[in-house]
């Protein structure tokens, strides 16, 4: 009976299945599939939410309250994309049923992801993730670009897959176990008994950490990002920009915290320059971007500096500072690619320009999108502000004082692009005055996404306390 | 009363949220009631301070916010004497500007958003004043910034207001970075974000001096920002370009006060750490000379306000450094008014005449009785002349002054008071005597209306006596109410009064026989004194040299670092590569042919022919990235295993 712990995941998996299988057999009006994947993801949901808490398969896979908090990531963020998805499929001339198939398959692997217990779990459910992405990256086959970005996805994907087995080989070499928990505690006694590790485990913390940064896109994995942000579909985009990175972001965690936080002298460091980079390269070429989705493409990569922040903390705080912001990070990208979206829709164009009295067509969508914006700024009371205070405050705490002060840096940097775009919005005149109609359903994704920034930031409790239940799955 | 203080920022939100939800279609209701929640305000602020006058202690009321153990976060208010004033000073100045705004954006198509943005604003500044931590008074902080932001550039069609809203935020960012550099040195040191805590902590002396130092200084960058001290003023001049209230509001009253606000609410940790407040009245010090030179020559009404109010603000914020709490909160309070008054006034005379500079005015007294009234008490007011409320709080600031061991303190503050009164008088004689420049402007202007006038006469009024509770003779006066620890009494020093008063008449006498009497010609001091006087008028080149020094060096780096790093460091080093391999190819090719047959150097051939086919084939951007990874790899290895 205690298969009950993987419900979540077989249900979403056989909703998805059955997606597949009504597309087949139906012959019109596919994009409607939009709803019943929506609907498998709202049962899924609950099914989190009521499911137990324990390990299954000696330990290979864990229901706990990490997995909980990021499963919840990824099906909220699987939800506003494939709400946002409905008139891009509409508009597909064909294959409009799979896509929902393909975008529920990966998030079954995230799902399985945040779960893992063991490096081979770890690394197939990584696999299940990124191979329906190489598809939806590359969907519209009508367009060079987006063909090209599919294309550009799989070979560096491809690459990175193997910089992590090689990592994970190494550390299957030192150990001869796979579970994170036995690779735990060989370590610490062959340390213990021989007083070093060897450069092997450091290798291996690098080759992992370079696999894990092609997903979480870190400088120097990160090229690939703005070529396949640009070219994929918008919707995809935005998948990639949060449920990707937030898969990273678990992968990163549980390993690294599970396993190896004895030995964090050897990669905290590593971390920490990463992050600056990150910081730092993310920021100031994201200043020179004139398309919408390059723009937000350098922006994450700026964010996941910032995300950074609490890895390196390496404490209780600091895992629960980076838990909280993914969430915050959720519904403001989400939220800004969505306005991309609809704009797009009406528009054809993702020109940062081109967003030029926005405020007059659409007071709405100016407004919330300037929420957005400020959010990811972290001006208070939004959520980016409390995100970034509390990952800021985790980093002090363990004295990482030079990289706060960096991060504080740049995040005066990053106001005058993410400004940019309000100013466009409300100081800038066009002659378009037609409004930007939006459905029904992403119209709803929108109104999440701002609610979601709107309460992060002033009533940011509920969610604290849950990142916080999250983090104390490891122990310090 | 006071734990139902949270009311008075609350009711100006509600108008704000009402007037963008609901309301925005209708004007005249938008402008009630955003006018009806700042006066509803204004009356509790009444209350308040009745009942701090009646018992002068801090209250404190604190709520959680975030609750996790080992962070937690709390909201709350502090009133105590100086709140009460603050809240009366934001809470009157925001009123009137209200009322008048009425008269001035009339017909504006944005009318409704304009009163959204006031009422924003007050909320926000109201917050930040009542605010009991360091984490909440930052929040409103950014909040007054960002409304400000918004308002500078309301005008938008106009490009040059939206570029001077984008200036004044991000220069004040560059402050707010030091702000919250220091406010999370001093906050780990003390492990506190309340201020009555960290006051204590400083006073027992549990935070080392060097970190107390460091971060005070830091929590001064916040204040240079925000009131536009040197090096950061270049933004306030530029700010202008938006509606005149808002400058007589923002720009003048409150927010660029927040700066002097937040040194006078730290007073204790200046105290503490007297390095750094020396730092803070140097600046304040070069400040007030600095931008009080500027105005002497500008010819842009409200620019010549804009300088004034850096300077008057250097004014505080070196009598603060020098400890004087009282004096420059003193100098806060009587300064909001009259120089809301003087913005208000050149508004009244822009609304009249559609032009900002004042050689195409002249003559104007016949025409804005109300306006030139009431324009001259504020500038006799600023000036410091016998008995107007300027002349109380500047004798308090000369009088500290006077008490500092260097001297240099005392002569700039008495020579920035000439050149005060010689550059408000150079305005009033300019504007409002003399012979109309411009006959065509000068036949349509006209009074503005009751509306407009009516806020001008009450802040005359205030200009006039709200700085008699600060008379020394008084026994229950403004030092007996807002203090520091104990009751600061300067004893009055006629020989200071009299040579103040003295300096400030020469300076009005000088303008007098400049632009009135004409005895002196400004135009042969100008052709005399042709150098100084470009330096003056270009205010010190700060701008070209601020362009030539960050902000071209920073887009220049921005630029390289993407097209010469992302794409050609990244593409020379694969190019690099390529070519060696090339090389070492071409020396293996000739070696090879010379000892292994054709079919070899074929294969070779074939293979490098392949490699530059799919180069052109990819655009060699997927190399490019491949390789980047495998770079970066191979550094971070020998990062860490050297």
């Amino acid at each position: 009976m205690t298969y009950q712990l993987l419900l979540p995941q077989i249900f979403l998996f056989l909703w998805a299945i059955l997606i597949f299988i009504i597309d087949f057999v139906r012959k019109e009006k596919k994009h409607n599939l939009a709803y019943v994947a929506l609907l498998g993801i709202v049962i899924t949901t609950v099914l989190v939410l009521t499911s137990q808490k324990g390990e299954l398969f000696g330990g290979m896979f864990q229901a706990d309250s990490f997995s909980a908090y990021f499963n919840l990531i990824f099906l909220l963020t699987g939800f506003l994309t494939i709400a946002s998805s409905v008139e891009f499929t509409q508009r597909l001339p064909s294959n409009k049923g799979e896509y929902f198939g393909l975008i529920l398959l990966s998030m079954v692997g995230m799902m399985f992801l945040a779960s893992a217990g063991d490096l081979l779990t770890l690394y197939v459910s990584l696999e299940l993730t990124t191979i329906p992405l190489f598809v939806l990256a590359s969907y519209r086959k009508d367009e060079f670009k987006s063909t090209e970005a599919g294309l550009k996805y799989l070979i560096l994907g491809g690459i990175s897959s193997a910089l992590l087995l090689f990592g994970i080989s190494l550390i299957y070499g030192l150990t001869g176990t796979t579970f994170l928990t036995e690779v735990r505690t060989t370590l610490i006694v062959r340390f213990l008994s021989t007083g070093n590790v060897g450069p092997a485990l450091v290798l291996g913390f690098i080759f992992m950490i370079a696999g894990f940064g092609f997903k979480l896109a870190l400088v120097p994995f990160h090229m690939w990002v703005p070529d396949v942000y640009e070219g994929a579909p918008t919707p995809i985009t935005a998948f990639l920009s949060v449920a990707s990175k937030a898969t990273g972001i678990a992968a990163f965690l549980r390993v690294f915290f599970h396993a190896f936080l004895i030995f964090q002298v050897d990669w905290v460091m590593l971390m920490a320059v990463l992050a600056a980079l990150a910081m730092i390269i993310g920021n100031i070429i994201a200043l020179l971007q004139t398309n919408i989705k390059r723009m937000l493409a350098y922006s994450s990569i700026a964010q996941i500096g910032y995300i950074l922040l609490g890895v390196v903390a390496a404490s209780s705080r600091g895992v629960s500072s980076v838990a909280f912001y993914t969430f915050v990070y959720l519904f403001a990208n989400m939220g800004a690619f969505i306005t991309a979206i609809a704009f797009s829709h009406k528009t054809g164009s993702d020109e940062i320009k081109d967003y030029a009295g926005l405020s007059r067509r659409s007071p709405a969508l100016a407004a919330m999108m300037a929420v957005f914006m400020l959010s990811l700024v972290g001006i208070p009371p939004l959520a980016g502000f409390m995100g970034k205070y509390y990952l800021f405050s985790a980093a002090i705490e363990q004295r990482y004082i030079w990289l706060v002060v960096i991060a504080i840096l740049t995040s005066v940097i990053s106001l005058y692009y993410y400004l940019n775009v309000v100013r466009q919005m409300y100081f800038q005149t066009s002659t378009e005055e037609s409004p930007i109609l939006m459905g029904a359903a992403l119209k709803t994704a929108l109104l999440i996404c701002v609610i979601g920034v709107l309460l992060l930031g002033i009533y940011p409790n509920i969610f604290l306390n849950f990142a916080n239940q999250a983090a104390m799955v490891f122990h310090y | 009363m006071l734990a139902n203080a949270w009311i008075i920022p609350l009711l100006p939100l509600i108008a704000f949220v009402a007037i963008v939800f609901f309301t925005n279609r209708n004007q005249k209701l938008s402008s009630l009631i955003s006018i009806g929640a700042v006066c509803l305000s204004f009356v509790i602020s009444l209350f308040v301070i009745a009942s701090v006058l009646k018992n002068p202690v801090a209250s404190e009321f604190e709520l959680t916010w975030v609750d996790l153990p080992g962070f937690k976060i709390k909201v709350g208010m502090l009133i105590d004497p100086l709140t009460a004033v603050m809240l009366f000073v934001v809470c009157t100045v925001s009123m009137l500007v209200h009322i008048y705004s009425v008269g001035y954006m009339a017909g504006d198509p944005r009318f409704s958003r304009f009163f959204s943005f006031l009422s924003l604003f007050t909320f926000s500044m109201l917050g930040l004043v009542i605010a009991n931590n360091f984490l909440e008074i930052f929040i409103f902080w950014e909040l007054v910034g960002l409304t400000s932001y918004l308002l500078i550039g309301f005008w938008f069609e106009k490009k040059i207001a939206s570029d001077a809203g984008k200036k004044a935020f991000i220069t004040t960012r560059t402050g707010d970075l030091g702000f919250i550099i220091g406010i999370l040195i001093l906050t780990t040191a003390a492990g506190t974000f309340n201020f009555k805590e960290m006051f204590h902590a400083v006073e027992a002396g549990h935070i080392p001096f060097g970190l107390l130092t460091v971060g005070a200084i830091f929590l001064f960058a916040g204040a240079v920002g925000k009131s536009a001290q040197f090096p950061l003023h270049v933004w306030l001049p530029d700010a202008m370009e938006g509606p005149t209230p808002v400058s007589a509001l923002i720009h003048a009253a409150t927010m660029v006060a927040a700066g002097v606000y937040l040194v006078a609410r730290t007073i204790t940790i200046y105290l503490a750490a007297e390095n750094a407040a020396l730092v803070v009245a140097i600046i304040g010090c070069f400040t007030a000379f600095l931008a009080a030179s500027i105005a002497l020559v500008q010819n842009d009404i409200k620019r010549v306000l804009a300088y004034s109010t850096i300077s008057q603000l250097g004014y505080m914020i070196m009598v603060l450094g020098l400890g004087g709490f009282t004096a420059g909160s003193f100098h806060l309070y009587t300064h909001a008014f009259f120089k809301a008054l003087l913005f208000l006034g050149a508004g009244s005379v822009i609304h009249a005449m559609h032009t900002n500079d004042i050689w195409d005015m002249g003559g104007l007294y016949r025409k804005m009785k109300i306006t030139a009234i009431t324009f001259i008490i504020a500038s006799l007011s600023i000036s410091g002349i016998f008995p107007l409320s300027g002349f109380w709080s500047k004798d308090e600031i000369l009088a500290v002054a006077s008490h500092y061991h260097n001297p240099i303190f005392l002569i700039v503050g008495v020579l920035v008071a000439g050149m005060t009164a010689f550059y408000m008088f150079r305005l009033c004689f300019v504007t409002f005597f003399g012979q109309p420049r411009d006959q065509e402007k000068f036949d349509h202007a006209h009074e503005s209306p009751k509306v407009m006038t009516i806020p001008l006469m009450i802040l005359a009024f205030l200009s006039i006596v709200a700085g008699w509770v600060g008379i020394p003779w008084l026994k229950h006066g403004y030092c007996s109410f807002v203090f520091h620890h104990e009751p600061h009494h300067v004893e009055p020093n006629f020989l200071l009064m009299i040579i103040s008063t003295l300096v400030a008449l020469s300076g009005i006498y000088l303008a007098y026989a400049m632009y009135y009497k004409g005895s002196i010609s400004p135009e042969k001091l100008k052709a005399k004194f042709a150098f100084p006087y470009k330096v003056l008028y270009n205010k010190y080149y700060f701008d070209e040299l601020y362009h030539a020094v960050i902000v071209n060096p920073l887009l220049k780096l921005c630029d390289f670092l993407f097209t010469k790093l992302d794409v050609g460091v990244v593409d020379w080093l694969v190019n690099g590569v390529g070519n060696f391999t090339v090389f070492l190819s071409d020396v293996k090719e000739w070696f090879d042919s010379r000892i292994v047959d054709g079919a070899v150097n074929g294969l070779a051939y074939v293979t490098k022919g392949i490699g530059s086919g799919l180069r052109r084939v990819q655009t060699g951007q997927l190399q490019n990235y491949a390789f980047v990874i495998f770079f970066g790899l191979v550094l971070i290895i020998l990062f860490k295993l050297s």
